[in-house]
């Protein structure tokens, strides 16, 4: 298993080129805030605050949003219909090359 | 006006642990909490979760971690101000501070401790406008008494746990309950919404789904609110209401601390050195989840130290003529202000006397 290469674009439209481990267990939201980016993940990533939203702007497929996220997103703001919650979605090889966004904070 | 001599903002583990050890030092505290029950995020977030890195406890629910930090504090006797915000700090001319919450609460003491952990938990608002109007007047985030609604019409939104509960709560206390939700399924325990069900066909609660609040409306209260049916029509329907509860869950602000003059670095309040978790402002010192300082680790084992170094610091600021000799809980027992007094067993004493030759 290899690390993969994934882009964040921050609030202020800044590019960071990250490489994320796909055997550590990790997800989009920790990959975020290991590199330090202003992601608060304030449910510590159970999917109960949005904190984590980001846009998708590759055109990977990510599989269905699974209900909790689907439910929190209904809640949140600034959803739009490529928002997913970090923290739902893991690390895997399939994502090599992802480009997400964050979304703006609440 | 409240007096202590350190007042700790936010009742999470850190701010909880901090009236401990301050208590051993036979300092008073007092403590403010915006939600309504201590715990910070150990109770908003994840009470039935278990931790696994207190030592000591191989494995500890969150809830039964602030249920025994509540219960190892109690000899020393801590006020809560709980449901409201701390606000503005002032500083008096002797070094001391006057802290007053949202609700007019003013508090006096000669030191600060700010453990507020992500910030104070904020209600999530829906969006409608003029929301501030019906603040209080009809209009509430959270429920603080029940029985605030006894006889009233009460229209309820949301879609997780708390709308389920203080629906099934407010079905026997209301006159009517209505509970709107945008979706047609509820993030709730299994009970929970099979309760609601069972109060829906007894005709006790009206459910409305999928459907939206748009509008408050009412003369200095609120007095109906404004519903849009999510299907395809989108319908309207005006529900006439005397109360208007949206429980759409909590994110946390750092909110007013933010402008009291501290250094704040990336959401965090900055500390000078890690001795004592002191801030820029002498005799204000931020401990716990809220503060930053080179290699931080955002735990509540770290905010236990920091909360025990701030505590040691806050004594010396004080007395500054005092000198404290630091003894072990198991040699000197814990001292309540009640004058309740709990002591190591004596033939344990006796057996570190004899060793130590005292
Ligand atoms: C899902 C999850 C799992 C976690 N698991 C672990 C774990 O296994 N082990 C571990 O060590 N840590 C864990 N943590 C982290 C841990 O919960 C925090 O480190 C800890 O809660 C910090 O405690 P605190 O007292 O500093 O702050 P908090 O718990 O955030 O409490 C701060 C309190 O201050 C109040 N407050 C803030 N500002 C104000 C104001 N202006 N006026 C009034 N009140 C205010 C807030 O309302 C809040 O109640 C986890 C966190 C999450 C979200
Ligand atoms: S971290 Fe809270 S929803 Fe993802």
């Amino acid at each position: 298993m290899s690390d993969i290469k994934m882009t964040i674009i921050d609030r202020d439209g800044q590019r960071h080129e990250v490489d994320a481990p796909t055997d550590m267990n990790m997800n989009v939201m920790e990959v975020c805030k290991a590199y330090d980016l202003p992601v608060q993940a304030v449910c510590g990533g159970m999917a109960m605050c949005a904190t984590c939203q980001c846009y998708i702007i590759s055109d990977h497929d990510l599989g269905e949003r699974n209900d909790d996220e689907e439910a929190m997103l209904w809640e949140a703001q600034n959803v739009k219909d490529n928002s997913r919650l970090g923290c739902q979605i893991p690390i895997t090889e399939d994502l090599e090359g992802l480009v997400i966004e964050l979304a703006p904070e609440e | 006006m409240i007096t202590t001599d350190i007042l700790i903002i936010g009742a999470g583990p850190t701010g909880l642990f901090a009236v401990f050890e301050a208590g051993l030092l036979k300092l008073k505290c007092h403590i403010i909490d915006a939600l309504a029950q201590p715990g910070g995020q150990c109770s908003e977030l994840y009470p039935k979760k278990p931790i696994y890195d207190i030592p000591g406890f191989p494995e500890v629910l969150a809830g039964d971690l602030v249920d025994n930090l509540m219960k190892q504090i109690e000899p020393f006797q801590p006020g809560f101000t709980l449901g409201e915000r701390a606000e503005t700090i002032e500083r008096q001319e002797d070094g001391s501070f006057i802290v007053t919450t949202n609700k007019g609460t003013k508090h006096h003491a000669k030191v600060v401790a700010i453990a507020g952990g992500l910030g104070s938990f904020e209600p999530r608002k829906p969006i409608i406008d003029c929301l501030e109007k019906y603040e209080d007047k009809g209009l509430a985030y959270m429920i603080k008494d029940p029985e605030d609604y006894r006889g009233k019409r009460v229209v309820i939104a949301g879609g997780g746990d708390s709308a389920l509960d203080w629906s099934i709560f407010l079905a026997d206390v209301a006159s009517e309950v209505t509970l709107v939700h945008r979706r047609e399924e509820f993030r709730g325990a299994l009970d929970s919404v099979e309760k609601v069900e069972e109060l829906v066909e007894q005709d006790k609660i009206r459910l409305v789904t999928p459907a939206e609040i748009l509008d408050i409306n009412g003369e200095g209260k609120v007095e109906s609110v404004l519903l849009q049916h999510n299907d395809e029509a989108k319908r309207m329907e005006v529900i006439e209401c005397d109360a208007f509860i949206p429980l759409f869950g909590l994110a946390p602000k750092l909110g007013p601390i933010a402008d009291w003059g501290l250094e704040i670095e990336k959401n965090a309040i900055k500390v000078d050195n890690t001795l004592d978790y002191q801030t820029n402002v002498p005799g204000i010192y931020a401990i716990g989840d809220v503060n930053t300082y080179p290699g931080k680790l955002k735990l509540i084992l770290c905010g236990f130290h920091e909360a025990t170094l701030m505590c040691q610091s806050a004594y010396q600021r004080i007395f500054p003529d005092k000198r404290y000799v630091m003894k072990y809980t198991t040699v000197g027992g814990v001292n309540g202000f009640d004058g309740s007094r709990k002591e190591a067993e004596k033939a344990v004493v006796k057996k570190i006397g004899n060793k130590q030759n005292v």
